[in-house]
């Protein structure tokens, strides 16, 4: 009993949950279809959400400290567009339209960060704002779709890099892996990060403890509309084209994942690795899809649905048995210490 | 003597529209527990958020170790080796213990966090403060007292010669505030100063060296404890001379109790807020709460109105057994309470006249329950007429009332739910002298008239003692005295609350 208590109390339960899941839902595939076995399948579900994870480690960033950011898939369409309108219309080298997106959708997100902090605003409000211009933006460059044909850019694209001669990754899932590997550095050994979950924490607290929270906060927002950017740039190493409609709805996929994956909406919990299996999940349902043949993808949408209702159920479940468990030990550890210092 | 360690000089500080210090002085030694007292609004935390960087000052210095500064923020003023433990807990309850306390000052291996030595050193700082625990878990896995010595060695850690505690014990037991001492006079043997900030008497005498009173933001003076009577003490925070105690004005009819009794509280009490109460209160009676604030009159209160439930005791309401677990619980047996805050706990800025009157009663007939309109203004109109509050129209908005006729609103709010217990929290809190004994009057004519009983609760002994016929004292969560008729005098309060001495 006191093994589960422990377990349900510990910050990692949500994160074996998943993973938990994660491995039966694979397991069933591996079971019901032949082809689900090659290690290449797997390999597909990084090349393929590339971009989700990237714009999910971004959003999980914002939901850390009790915030949100709505505009992440249309940073990520304007990121697409750009780079196809600066190497297709005007003929800028990729070397150089890359950074430069990187650079707009930075600002961008420094810029909403900026307001919602200097002015106390909802994040909710500014960011639905933002994704409200981002898109729009993206339309009146062109509404059109532009294919991008930078020969550079598309022999990137269809790069193949081997992993241990079992299949390949391609080098947005490559770039995937590096940003999720930073994040979690970012959180778990800086004072930025862990900055980032005291606010979550508590804000009032941790100014009051002295640390940077106006800064820290737009920076967060910084690094949010960084990822989006970085996700586009992913996006459309897959699509090989900008166009208005990428990315739509993608705000509320990434997150899902990170809900899914253990982070609380409320701020100061998230696990960059339950991150990682939240996108994973949604992928895995994709592929059961792709393999059943018949059915519509719109049952990913369906399933991750119920999913997020039970995930957040159960974060309330272990909300409240972690006050159980807190208010019972305050019992037990008052109750030996009145006895001897009552001789 | 020992040197001084800070000095503050000539504060002072303006909100709009109130000076909320004026020229107050504070000097600190080291090596010595100094306690600010005064009541409420007194500039206490005006003074510590000024000297802690959250408030910026508007004319007076401040000298540390005899120089200049001036912190303008809270990382600054730890920087100058200022810091501070809140009442409530100023931590984040989702990071490790560990990393609480050191937050901000991490200790970093190659540019990143070292986490083995930072569990190393904060478990041997617990240790020093005689708290053994698990510093790898999460602060939500502990109690509230060990949360208080957490922070408290986060401030101590952090700067180590000026350490003040705002309230740090209104949380805690007899045993952890006695352990909380133990540490406190240990930094003191540190040659720390320590500013501590405190409702209970006892514990400042107790712990402290020296006191420094303020009231309405002036200073009043500073004093050395043994050379300061509690009865003078309690004297100089409500501003009152012993002479001025002594020849208390005549007092007006008062209400006359019936025999019966309406609700008897026998040992009741909640942890952590109230210990062993009893309260009779008869028909027709109007009883007063005394107390300084934080001294549980408030607190009984929330007890009788099921705000907090009782873990002690039990409440007999017209005889009947009776466990009142919510507001609505208390309501049906009919049983009102107007809150000490007006402003976040009782109006509701954007409804009319109208409609914060109706809700109460709205609330305990079920939300579902029409009450036709005509009834609606019959009862409002009723209302405004018994009280006399002055509104243009019974549709006005009750945030373009005087603070005065809000609290009628209120009032008249619980006297349309028919009610046969009024409790009032601080009904005359910052309204004017007219609309005060107005008030007041009101207390009497409806214990007398309708035979209502009426609990009255105020921090001003002088309407307390004009309007009560029975005045139950508190003191640390404690019933001290209970006076009756002529027993009630300011002095007898005062004495009550000094426990006996002056």
């Amino acid at each position: 009993m006191k093994f589960v208590n422990n377990l349900i109390a510990s910050k990692y339960f949500s994160f074996f949950v998943t993973v938990l899941l994660f491995m039966i839902l694979y397991a069933v595939g591996i079971m019901t279809y032949k082809g689900f076995m090659r290690p290449q399948v797997f390999f597909n579900l990084f090349i393929d959400n590339a971009a989700l994870i990237i714009v999910t480690v971004g959003v999980t960033f914002t939901l850390l400290i009790a915030g949100i950011d709505l505009s992440v898939g249309a940073v990520l369409a304007l990121t697409c567009m750009m780079l196809a309108y600066l190497m297709e219309n005007t003929g800028v080298s990729p070397a150089l339209a890359v950074p430069a997106v990187l650079v707009v959708g930075t600002a961008f997100g420094a810029f909403q960060g900026y307001i919602i902090t200097k002015f106390d605003l909802q994040p909710f409000i500014i960011t639905l704002a933002g994704m409200f211009f981002c898109r729009g933006l993206t339309a009146v460059i062109s509404r059109d779709t532009i294919s991008i044909s930078n020969p550079f850019y598309v022999g990137i694209a269809s790069a193949r890099i081997g992993v241990f001669g079992l299949g390949f990754v391609s080098v947005g899932a490559v770039v995937a892996l590096l940003v999720l590997i930073v994040a979690a550095i970012v959180l778990g050994y800086t004072k930025l990060g862990r900055t980032i979950f005291a606010i979550g924490g508590n804000e009032s607290s941790a100014s009051l403890m002295g640390l940077p929270v106006f800064k820290t906060k737009v920076l967060v927002y910084t690094i949010s509309g960084f990822c989006s950017a970085l996700g586009g740039i992913a996006y459309s190493l897959i699509m090989l084209t900008g166009y208005n409609l990428h990315g739509l709805g993608m705000e509320m996929d990434a997150i899902a994942s990170s809900v899914i994956g253990g982070t609380l909406l409320t701020g100061g919990v998230a696990f960059i690795p339950g991150t990682l299996f939240g996108v994973l999940i949604q992928g895995v349902i994709l592929t059961f899809i792709t393999f059943q043949g018949t059915l519509s993808a719109w049952w990913t949408k369906i399933v991750i649905g119920a999913l997020l209702c039970v995930f957040i159920i159960m974060q309330a479940f272990i909300t409240a048995h972690k006050s159980r468990l807190s208010s019972k030990s305050s019992l037990e550890q008052t109750t030996p210490k009145n006895g001897p210092a009552n001789p | 003597m020992a040197n001084v360690l800070l000095e503050m000089r000539q504060i002072d500080k303006i909100f709009p529209g109130v000076r909320a210090l004026s020229k107050v002085d504070f000097t600190l030694r080291a090596g010595e527990i100094h306690s600010l007292m005064g009541e409420n609004g007194a500039g206490k935390s005006t003074l510590v958020k000024v000297l802690t960087g959250v408030y910026g000052r508007d004319g007076g210095t401040i000298l540390l170790d005899g120089k200049e500064t001036t912190p303008r923020t809270t990382k600054e003023a730890q920087e100058c080796g200022i810091s501070t433990v809140y009442q409530e807990v100023n931590l984040c309850s989702n990071l490790t213990v560990a990393e609480n306390i050191f937050i901000g000052r991490q200790p970093k291996k190659h540019g990143f966090i070292d986490w083995t030595t930072m569990n190393k050193r904060a478990a041997e700082l617990l240790q020093r403060l005689s708290v053994r625990i698990d510093v790898t878990k999460t602060l939500d896995h502990y109690p509230v007292a060990v949360q208080q010595m957490i922070a408290i060695a986060r401030a101590v850690d952090v700067s180590a010669r000026i350490l003040i505690l705002d309230e740090p014990t209104s949380s805690l037991d007899e045993q952890e505030t006695q352990k909380l001492f133990t540490i406190i006079r240990q930094l003191k043997k540190q040659g720390m100063g320590i500013i501590f900030i405190s409702h209970f008497l006892d514990q400042v005498y107790e712990l402290c060296d020296r006191i420094t009173v303020l009231r309405n933001g002036k200073l009043i003076g500073a004093y050395d404890v043994d050379k300061l009577p509690k009865f003078e003490l309690i004297a100089k925070m409500v501003g009152k001379s012993l002479s001025d105690v002594q020849d208390f004005e005549k007092r007006e009819e008062k209400s006359q109790p019936s025999e019966e009794m309406f609700l008897e509280a026998s040992h009741i009490g909640c942890t952590g807020s109230l210990v062993d109460m009893d309260v009779a209160i008869h028909k027709g009676e109007v009883i007063g709460f005394a107390g300084l604030l934080g001294s549980g009159r408030t607190e009984t209160a929330e007890l009788l109105f099921g705000i907090h439930e009782i873990t002690h005791g039990a409440i007999t309401v017209n005889g009947k057994k009776m466990h009142i677990k919510e507001p609505m619980a208390a309501m049906k047996q009919k049983i009102a309470f107007c809150p000490e805050d007006r402003k976040s706990s009782g109006i509701i800025e954007d409804l009319s006249v109208r409609e914060n009157i109706i809700l109460a009663m709205q609330a305990k007939d079920g939300m579902f329950r029409h009450i036709p309109y005509k009834e609606q203004v019959k009862i409002t109109d009723d209302c405004i007429k018994l009280l006399n509050i002055k509104v243009s129209s019974r549709e006005q908005l009750i945030r373009n009332l005087s603070g005065g006729n809000q609290q009628k609103v209120i009032i008249a709010r619980w006297l349309a739910t028919q009610p046969e217990l009024l409790i009032l929290d601080e009904p005359t809190r910052g309204i004017d002298v007219g609309t005060k004994s107005e008030i007041q009057k009101m207390a009497i004519t409806l214990a007398k008239k309708r035979g209502m009983c009426v609990i009255f609760i105020s921090s001003e002994m002088d309407e307390m003692v004009r309007t009560c016929t029975k005045l139950i004292v508190l003191r640390d969560r404690r019933k001290v005295a209970e006076l009756e008729n002529e027993d009630i005098s300011s002095e007898n309060v005062m004495r009550a609350i000094a426990g006996g001495e002056g």
